[in-house]
């Protein structure tokens, strides 16, 4: 278990360091300068003069060969320093860490949404014997794939702010407010939700120990909620990191949509001004959300379900 | 889907098999002709799912406001008429107009061959980087593969949203780059699919046959495994296409997409979003245009990768 553990934890660490090199390499060898595209995105162009840039390369260490900016930005990261934002010269974790808590608030409320409605979904169209409704349960998902969330949103706003005055449009504050930026970023994450969990059911749903348990005599409601939901819901565990990586950059969008602080919208925000380290620290939090939530399923799926074995098939 | 149907329709073309006899046969048929169900044209199959033939009427409306544009809107989509502004749909202004007059319908019309043409642009991207990377992978095997998949895992681990972002903010704003930061964002699943599809390719007779017979690598690749392995690809890229427009039209919606007075389908909706309790039309029409198309296309993407739907 200790090996597991630990295998689990290097795999996870190398991905990281992976991910960290892919972004390092996507922003800062492609063509072009990035303090000229940072003066230029940030600020008035013509205000900027030739020493002006060649300081702030000197500042950033981009006048060093790129190995060598490579090695420095490692070393950083490795000490938990992203670098600085260029616009306004606040450390990146610092900027990503004052803005986190609305969009956890934002992820936790769109996830008890998705698991509402995406689980419902999958519940029903796996237990009813009504064949036009388990089609019509079915067909939700892929359609709630194919609609833009953005529209989604602001559909949601159009009815629920501006023509019933229920909810308010846009903002951070209290309840209230969370309300339609939460199913609108739920809303695709609960059609994966019960694309995933339908699956799982209908095939939990054949295995012999339902017979038995129909044969004992117990409900059918009871035998579907108590035996093939619980046999179910662990092979759909394993789409927890995905769900976090959409609620993630799901939340880009929302929050626009809905003029809300958080993560996504300083990525909006970074990405309009060129802001490449607050760019390149959002999406490296991105992957240490993925991985961290992929490397807690896998280190709990063997103490939820015993008979997931452990250490034998990892090397 | 015409092959796995065609058992049954010749099965029902044959029910008198009692009649041993094979002249008997040549007797029974004129009569027995008429008794049997009318024989059924390929086509008509298609005719009984209806969402399928909508979707494809839906999608050659869209290619052809792609290419000729102005076979469905004739005016002009960057002047308007400023006495018009902010009209409601109606006979004359089928879609509304906007703050400055100019027609909706003429400006989605004529936005379609940029939102297309970019997601296009990204899906041919990641489809030949995507599939030539598993391809390889799963031809060649041994560390390449091991390589190749390895940066697949990394990339599949940041969220596709943010590493298309990434790259925007570096390459900068405008229709190339969103389709290359799109295109980055779905090589990994393409790469994936290539590798299983050329792996399951790989292991088949035929291909153990040309190897064993002296046929060169790249002509075992070209002559077998190429044309074996493309179908679930392709089929991949069509619905890839559809999350193509998604992911364009949610960029151009940012504003990293063509600049301002253009008219792409994103950002039609979010010039839109300032009227929206004027006017309702200017987002939620753009909007309902850009899930149409994404959901004839995914439609017909379930249509070709073979899966069963009622409609």
């Amino acid at each position: 278990m200790v090996r597991y553990i630990g295998m689990r934890l290097l795999l996870a660490v190398g991905v990281l360091w992976a991910a960290y090199t892919v972004t390092f390499v996507i922003l800062f060898m492609v063509p072009g300068d990035p303090i000229s595209a940072m003066a230029a995105g940030g600020m008035d162009s013509g205000t900027v003069s030739p020493e002006q840039l060649d300081a702030m390369r000197a500042e950033y260490g981009f006048d060093q060969p790129l190995p060598v900016q490579y090695g420095q930005y490692l070393f950083a990261a490795l000490q938990g320093d992203l670098g600085t934002s260029v616009q306004t010269g606040q450390p990146v974790t610092t900027a990503i860490g004052q803005v986190l808590w609305p969009t956890v608030e934002l992820s936790i409320a769109a996830l008890v949404v998705a698991v509402i409605f995406g689980g419902a979904i999958a519940l029903i169209a796996t237990y009813t014997n009504l064949r036009w409704l388990r089609e019509t349960l079915l067909a939700i998902p892929p359609l709630a794939i194919s609609l833009p969330t953005f529209w989604i949103g602001l559909l949601l706003i159009q009815w629920f702010s501006f023509s019933w005055n229920i909810f308010p449009a846009m903002g951070n504050d209290g309840f209230s407010a969370l309300v339609l930026p939460a199913i609108t970023l739920g809303l695709p994450i609960s059609a994966l939700v019960a694309q995933v969990l339908a699956k799982s059911l209908q095939e939990a749903a054949i295995d012999p120990y339902v017979t038995t348990a129909r044969a004992k005599g117990i409900s059918r409601i009871r035998v579907h909620l108590g035996h093939v939901l619980r046999n179910a819901t662990l092979p759909s565990l394993t789409m927890v990191g995905l769900i976090a990586g959409n609620l993630l950059a799901g939340s880009v969008i929302v929050e626009t949509v809905f003029s809300r602080q958080g993560v996504g919208q300083l990525t909006v925000q970074s990405v309009t001004m060129q802001d490449l380290p607050v760019v390149q620290g959002v999406v490296v939090f991105g992957a240490v959300v993925f991985i961290a939530a992929n490397l807690i399923v896998d280190l709990l799926l063997p103490v939820a379900d015993p008979r997931v074995t452990v250490g034998r098939s990892y090397a | 889907m015409t092959q796995t149907a065609l058992p049954s329709t010749l099965r029902s073309e044959v029910p008198g098999t009692e009649s041993q006899d094979p002249q008997n046969d040549e007797v029974r048929s004129p009569a027995a002709a008429p008794k049997q169900a009318p024989k059924k044209l390929p086509w008509t199959r298609w005719l009984r799912k209806p969402g399928l033939v909508i979707s494809g009427l839906f999608l050659i409306l869209v290619v052809v406001a792609a290419f000729f544009p102005n076979v469905l809107a004739s005016g002009d989509p960057y002047t308007g008429d400023s006495t018009q502004a902010l009209q409601s749909p109606s006979a004359a202004h089928w879609f509304g107009t906007d703050h400055l007059g100019r027609d909706l319908y003429t400006r989605v019309v004529h936005g379609t061959s940029l939102s297309l043409r970019t997601a296009l642009v990204a899906v041919v991207i990641a489809l030949f980087s995507g599939g030539v990377f598993g391809i390889m992978a799963g031809f060649l095997g041994g560390w390449v593969d091991q390589a190749i998949m390895r940066v697949v895992d990394v990339l599949l681990a940041i969220p596709s949203l943010l590493l298309s972002l990434a790259l925007i903010s570096a390459l900068g704003f405008g229709s190339t780059n969103v389709a290359i930061a799109v295109a980055i964002g779905s090589v990994a699943t393409f790469a994936r699919i290539a590798r299983s599809q050329s792996l399951r390719v790989c292991q088949a007779v035929y291909v153990e046959a040309a190897r064993s017979l002296g046929s060169r690598w790249y002509t075992t690749l070209r002559r077998h495994v190429l044309p074996n392995a493309s179908g679930p690809i392709l089929a991949l890229a069509v619905l890839e296409f559809g999350m193509a427009i998604l992911s364009v039209s949610a960029l151009s919606f940012l504003g990293y997409g063509a600049p301002r007075p253009a008219p792409e389908w994103g950002s039609l909706v979010s010039e839109g979003r300032n009227y929206m309790a004027a006017a309702w039309w200017l987002t939620t029409i753009p909007g309902l245009v850009i899930a149409a198309t994404v959901l004839a296309i995914n439609r017909i993407a379930y249509a070709l990768s073979g899966e069963r739907r009622r409609f």
